[in-house]
């Protein structure tokens, strides 16, 4: 088995936990497993990535200080050109995705984005991912190659605890060449409202089931009665129903309430993410195979037009409103 | 500018049932209703803004069976010049990267300052295509694209990359370049029935695989990264206790659950 190369991604000093659980996932595959860092004055990394794996390449370089996919492209192929690792491991982030499928048509090296998990055929991965927004799982077959590359999605493997001391091999930026076509220029946050979801005890997210922003009176009248604030899936965000800071996911706000109740929400991973954490979990949707009932502790599969206003009524009388 | 889009017409299964067809590899699709592909419209929207602010020209192209014209022709209502529609046996089964080669092949050949993609198809979620088109083309790309500015020279444009958390990325990137756009970036429009009327009389230019110039190996399932085993439902760990009744009892069950947890 040929070295199992694993990108350390990181941001604005941190390091991102996918960058260990593929650690982790690549160490049960058989093979030497070289975390590759790219970035400027990350030592800690090195170190920690070092517990977990058999190497630690670490290109110190300025250029890397932010991420860009023109100098991480040109790093990342150089160094697999020279080491020759059989499979490349690169998280499915907004960071990997970006990257991993222009390297691999590049190195000419079969892909599979999305891994949510991973057997291996000898030298040769057998991921699974998912379609249809889950609702189906992919089995695949790779086309025989000496380089495959998969983007993992996060939690795909567990993190464990350190469990190796890997060399930390200190390499010369191999790109030698003045990054030209694409510069990072900066990092712009995104804009904070009145209400911080994630100090909410209790949330009512709403996804695109509510159909359009003038039925929110529904789910607003819950929230009040129960004492939630309200929360949504960035359907309801893109749509323009809800200001983006109520945005619970990936690419919003990660959320652990006492309760989350989920009204008109399918249940899409990058959603999952961000409430999985929630003490209970309550869904409402008509849909019996939405995934978002196989995170859940209880469900209510109905219209949700039938069971809000029903469902606030009792909390009503229950409390003596 | 002179801008391309690319469209992927896809079932709509938020809210269907979906069952694993015969072969295992596909769904059956027959009561489906099917919608461009969510990001695709966004990346529709985007390209006419532009063209609208900047003057210029945006070609529609879509990879699939004449039932994609649908969605091509909407393109082409809200503002869309010309339209390609690529079809051939041995495109069928492609992943990402054999879509990518097809669309590349059909753009090589155009003079275009920007590509834009959507930044992921809700069927397939490979979200390949806007990093391989571009590396195939030979240009920069970005992808999850969240702004997109053409700066004054026209040569460069400043673009804002969604990243975890909603903080964005901003990039000054060169053009020509493919840009892979996300869901929110804009307000998509409604086609104006007069948009409509023109559009059904625009021709839909049909090519294939030979008229691109690409072997059919390269193509399809056998030009492809990865081909589709088979499918089978997820394994969900456990699943939520189901309330039953009707509205009034499930609505009452709950509260009891509720109140029982301290939560009410
Ligand atoms: C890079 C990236 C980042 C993303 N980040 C996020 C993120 O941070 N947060 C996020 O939420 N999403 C995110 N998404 C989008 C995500 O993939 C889903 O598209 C989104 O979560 C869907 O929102 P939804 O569940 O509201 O809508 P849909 O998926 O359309 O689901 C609507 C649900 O409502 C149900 N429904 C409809 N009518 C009724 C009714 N009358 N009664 C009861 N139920 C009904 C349907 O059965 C369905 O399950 C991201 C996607 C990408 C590609
Ligand atoms: N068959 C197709 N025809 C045209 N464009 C496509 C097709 N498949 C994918 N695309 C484009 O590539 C984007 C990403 O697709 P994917 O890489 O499959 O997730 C989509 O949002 C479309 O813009």
């Amino acid at each position: 088995m040929k070295d199992i190369f694993v990108l350390i991604e990181h941001r604005r000093g941190e390091m991102r936990d996918v960058s260990i659980e593929m650690l982790c996932g690549a160490a049960g595959l058989g093979g030497t497993v070289v975390a590759v860092l790219l970035g400027k004055d990350v030592d800690a990394f090195a170190e920690k990535a070092a517990g977990y794996a058999d190497k630690v390449l670490y290109v110190n370089d300025p250029m890397f200080e932010n991420y860009n996919s023109e100098a991480y492209q040109k790093a990342l192929s150089a160094l697999i050109k020279e080491h020759n690792p059989g499979l490349v491991l690169i998280g499915n982030t907004a960071q990997g995705i970006d990257l991993a499928p222009a390297l691999a048509v590049e190195l000419g090296a079969p892909l599979v984005t999305d891994v949510t998990a991973l057997e291996m055929e000898g030298d040769k991965p057998k991921p699974t991912r998912q379609f249809y927004g889950g609702k189906l799982d992919a089995h695949m077959v790779m086309k025989d190659a000496d380089l495959y590359i998969l983007t993992v999605r996060e939690a795909t493997f567990q993190a464990g605890e350190p469990s190796k001391s890997g060399e930390i091999v200190k390499v010369e930026n191999p790109v030698k060449e003045e990054i030209t076509y694409r510069k990072f220029v900066e990092y712009v946050e995104p804009e904070v409202g009145e209400v911080d979801i994630t100090q909410s005890t209790m949330l009512v997210g709403v996804g695109r089931g509510i159909r359009e922003d003038k039925n929110l009176p529904i789910v607003e009248e819950l929230a009040k009665v129960l004492g939630a604030d309200l929360a949504a899936s960035r359907a309801v965000v893109d749509a323009g129903w809800l200001p983006a800071d109520r945005q619970v996911g990936i690419s919003g706000k990660t959320v652990k309430p006492k309760l989350y109740l989920a009204v008109g929400i399918s249940g899409a991973f990058q959603h999952v993410t961000g409430m999985k954490g929630s003490e209970v979990i309550v869904a409402i949707n008509k849909d019996p195979d939405a995934p978002i009932f196989g995170i859940a502790d209880y469900g209510i599969v109905d219209d949700l037009f039938k069971v809000v206003p029903k469902l606030t009524e009792k909390i009503k009388e229950l409390k003596g409103l | 500018m002179n801008m391309v889009v690319c469209v992927k017409r896809v079932p709509d299964t938020a809210e269907a049932e979906v069952h694993i067809d015969a072969s295992g590899k596909d769904i059956e699709k027959s009561r489906l209703s099917f919608k461009i592909n969510e990001c695709d419209n966004y990346a529709v929207e985007e390209a006419i803004q532009i063209k609208e602010r900047l003057g210029g020209t945006v070609t529609v192209i879509s990879l699939g069976p004449k039932e994609n014209d649908e969605v091509i022709r909407m393109a082409l209502a809200k503002g869309g010049d010309e339209a390609i529609r690529l079809e051939d046996e041995a495109f069928a089964g492609g992943d990402g990267f054999a879509v990518a080669k097809a669309l590349a092949a059909a753009i090589k050949g155009m003079e275009f300052d920007i590509v834009f993609t959507g930044a992921l198809a809700d069927d397939d979620g490979y979200a390949v295509v806007p990093a391989a088109l571009g590396e195939l083309l030979g240009v920069p790309h970005a992808t999850y694209v969240k702004k997109v500015e053409i700066l004054e020279d026209g040569k460069r444009a400043r673009v804002g990359r969604e990243l975890e958390g909603g903080l964005l990325e901003f990039l000054e990137i060169d053009l020509p370049c493919v840009l892979g756009i996300q869901t929110g970036i804009n307000e998509p429009r409604y086609a104006s029935f007069k948009g409509i009327k023109q559009a059904a009389k625009k021709e839909i230019a049909v090519k294939s695989a030979a008229d691109l110039g690409v072997d059919a190996s390269e193509v399809g399932e056998a030009g492809s990264w990865a081909v589709l085993e088979k499918f089978t439902p997820p394994v969900v760990g456990e699943m939520a206790e189901i309330l039953e009744g009707d509205p009034e009892e499930t609505a009452a069950k709950l509260a009891a659950i509720l109140k029982e947890k301290g939560l009410v």
